[in-house]
């Protein structure tokens, strides 16, 4: 797909996550501003806090961003998913700056001006904002630009906790493989912090006592200056204000969140609960491609009232429960634990399974005449197989499946990227792989899935988690579940995942057009 | 030379100050009268204690032991903003504020005690013109863009501003080269004369003592070694005195 093409499709939510991206970056800095500079005064007032003060900030500094989200997550009031833990996050990272160079700047103003002032009698307030304020204004600024610029980079990063802003585009980009996504996230984001550093390096001269003298006589563009950055300042902290009032009108009974995963599956299914729902008047907030564990602590946490999740991955990683492989009872005991133990309710599984797959190409198993993995075994002697780390190593992998069916390769298997085994299978570089099962590139490549005759591998099977509590609240919510018990197959999904990965085209427009089709 | 009056407007009383980081005290029983009117010029070496004597009279210090009386008063019982919106400052380069333009930082003290503009607008013309600069020239320019004598007549100005009775002056002409600083002396003196303010002005310079001084105050090691006119001073037998005056005896000989 070209640029062009790519920005006419997306220019749109391009600009969403553009506006995002800036509102964080405008809210932390004003917030680290409104505390580090009078923290920075108080430290230049307080010898003794000081060093303690600047080590915590330095400190915190240092802490890696995406560990420093991982502890924020489940904190109150501060902590959680989405802009506010973001916003946190942030603040914490241009605090230092700030601090560091308020007291820089305060400390460096002349002792002989200082002493001037305090001989003409002035209060220790007036010294403060008529002399030591504007004398340090150009090294503060110079600590709110390098913040800024930290908050533009850090920023993209806090589309892990559902924050929003272009990280989204660079993470999906990531997980796609999609250059296209990768540098619409990026690109932005560099020249964001390209013209941050060079406007607010302007302001900073603006400030600095040779940038007065040069300014002698023309207070009309001095005025105008000032007038700009007023602006600005209004005008992010309307943006600020009215992007946080707008979820809050809307908190009514009939307002549902709805969560994903951070993978093209379960933002399509996410997304084609969230249009059923809107179908139906519900009001849907979109809490998307949230990483790793958070769907699950922000649907405890009632951040968001319910997401896709597959019956395996909360048997043995959320339960901790040993494999194991009848999918019906999988799901019993899942429905079971999950409404004793957290309150939530389990829909009706969605008819598909996204396990490992083995794969082999579509043109061998025919001509070989390979249904199940049993009738491989032969042949596997002469193969080459490729797996991606996590299979190689998890206890459901590949030690187990060569046990289960006795499997034996010509060498050693490659340990490769999970995506790039597809492309190694068709071609001709590996025979045999472990896929996903509703990986869109299996019909796309032509290749084949093995029938797990011996069911080693613990069934995947995709539902809903959903807090009881919505259920009881949102009536229209039951009744899209019930719609869609049993209503997509692994071939189906298969297809709408290769909508968007293979065509590249938006997963709300796939949506859509499957809901058309089955006339949802 | 006009009689000063003998009003005094400073006292110090048995006036000690020490600091714990040193043994010695800083200033030690000094006992000083500033009259209405006159130049006192405190001489003497760096550390002798002289700055340190010009800040008990504003508040910037208060004394560790005995009394410092402004207008008959004890500093410790001044409002300390008060005191020193009434004592004109001057240091070494001014100490002006960069950031305020020469108009700003003149009307300094007339803006803190809430003059209204129009007055403020004819003080500054009127002190600018007092120190030689012109108004229309040098009200908006900044300290940067001052020579160094430009820059103490700025000083001298802003000090003067809101007519405080009592000017301290800290080495004001220090750092300036001898040409600059012979003319800006005469202009002192001139000023002081026409103006009869008081003054307290620190040096160690014994040609500028003697030039600008109606009295002099020797000072060694927190000491007043002597207080003397400057026709006294010249006749004094006081050894450190002597080796002043040398100083300059040896320049005329040769």
């Amino acid at each position: 797909m070209s640029l062009s093409e790519f920005l006419h499709q997306n220019g749109a939510e391009l600009l969403t996550l553009l506006r995002q991206h800036l509102v964080l970056v405008f809210a932390s800095t004003l917030i680290a501003v409104a505390t580090g500079v009078p923290t920075g005064i108080m430290l230049t007032r307080k010898k003794a806090l000081r060093s303690p003060v600047l080590g915590l900030a330095n400190i915190m500094q240092t802490v890696p961003s995406l560990a420093l989200f991982g502890f924020l997550i489940p904190l109150p009031f501060i902590g959680g998913i989405g802009a506010r833990t973001a916003i946190v996050a942030l603040v914490v990272y241009a605090l230092m700056p700030i601090i560091r160079n308020t007291v820089t700047g305060i400390l460096g103003v002349d002792q002989n001006v200082r002493e001037a002032a305090v001989a003409m009698g002035m209060t220790s307030s007036q010294i403060l904002w008529q002399v030591e304020l504007p004398l340090a204004m150009s090294v503060i600024l110079t600590g709110v630009r390098v913040a800024t610029v930290i908050s533009v980079g850090v920023t993209t990063i806090a589309a892990a906790v559902g924050a929003g802003g272009l990280g989204v585009y660079i993470f999906r980009g990531l997980r796609q493989y999609d250059n296209n996504l990768l540098l619409a996230g990026a690109v932005p984001a560099a020249l964001l912090a390209l013209l941050a550093d060079f406007s607010l390096g302007l302001l900073e001269r603006h400030f600095s006592i040779e940038g007065r003298s040069k300014f002698r006589g023309n207070y009309k563009t001095r005025r105008l200056a000032l007038v700009l950055t007023g602006l600005v300042i209004v005008a992010g902290g309307y943006i600020v204000w009215a992007g946080s009032r707008a979820p809050r009108q809307s908190s009514a009974v009939q307002k549902v969140s709805v969560g994903s995963k951070d993978f093209t599956e379960s933002a399509l299914l996410a997304e084609i609960v969230a249009q059923m729902l809107e179908a139906r008047g519900v009001t849907v907030e979109r809490q998307f491609e949230l990483g790793g564990n958070l769907p699950h602590e922000a649907l405890l946490a009632g951040r968001i009232d319910l997401y896709p999740e597959y019956t395996g991955t909360a048997f043995t990683t959320i339960l901790r429960h040993d494999p194991i492989t009848d999918p019906r009872q999988v799901y019993e005991q899942v429905k079971l634990e999950y409404s004793e133990k957290f309150k939530l309710e389990t829909s009706q599984p969605l008819g598909f399974d996204n396990t490992f797959a083995i794969l082999v190409r579509g043109a061998e198993a025919r001509r070989l005449n390979l249904k199940t993995i049993s009738e491989a075994v032969p042949y596997a002697r002469n193969w080459r197989a490729g797996f991606g780390q996590d299979f190689m190593s998890r206890a459901d992998g590949y030690p187990g499946l060569v046990k289960a069916y006795g499997l034996q390769f010509a060498d050693q298997p490659r340990e490769m990227e999970l995506s790039l085994t597809y492309i190694a299978l068709s071609s001709n570089k590996v025979d045999l792989i472990a896929g996903n099962s509703t990986e869109g590139r299996i019909a796309a490549l032509d290749l084949f899935q093995l029938e797990d005759d011996r069911h080693y591998f613990p069934p995947y099977e995709g539902i809903y988690f959903v807090r009881a509590e919505t259920l009881a609240r949102v009536p229209a919510l039951k009744d899209v579940l019930a719609k869609l018990a049993g209503a997509i197959s692994t071939a189906e999904m298969r297809r709408l995942n290769y909508e968007v990965d293979g065509h590249k085209r938006g997963q709300a427009e796939v949506a859509r057009e499957w809901l058309k089709s089955r006339n949802f | 030379m006009g009689e000063p009056s003998q009003q005094v407007l400073v006292e110090f009383r048995d006036v000690s100050y020490s600091v714990a980081a040193l043994p010695a005290p800083i200033i030690s029983h000094l006992n000083l009268s500033v009259h209405s009117g006159e130049t006192l010029v405190l001489l003497g070496e760096s550390g002798c204690g002289k700055t340190t004597t010009l800040k008990l009279i504003n508040r910037l210090l208060l004394p560790t032991g005995g009394k410092v009386l402004v207008e008959g008063q004890s500093t410790d019982s001044w409002d300390a903003i008060r005191l020193r919106r009434r004592t004109g400052y001057v240091i070494q380069e001014g100490g002006l504020f960069p950031h305020f333009t020469v108009e700003q930082n003149i009307a300094l003290v007339p803006r803190l005690e809430g003059w209204d503009e129009a007055r403020i607008r004819v003080r500054v013309s009127e002190l600018l013109s007092l120190v030689g600069l012109g108004a229309a020239e040098f009200a908006g320019r900044y300290p940067a863009e001052l020579s160094g004598g430009q820059r103490q007549r700025v000083g001298v100005a802003r000090a003067l501003a809101a007519e405080p009775p009592l000017l301290l002056l800290d080495e004001p002409f220090g750092a300036l080269d001898p040409l600059t600083r012979a003319s800006l002396q005469r202009e002192f003196l001139d000023l002081t004369k026409r103006l009869g303010k008081t003054a307290v002005f620190v040096t160690h310079d014994v040609r500028e003592a003697l030039l600008l001084g109606t009295r002099i105050g020797l000072m060694a090691a927190g000491r007043l070694l002597l207080l003397a006119t400057p026709e006294n001073f010249l006749k004094t037998s006081e050894p450190l005195a002597q080796a002043y005056l040398d100083t300059i005896r040896l320049v005329e000989q040769t």
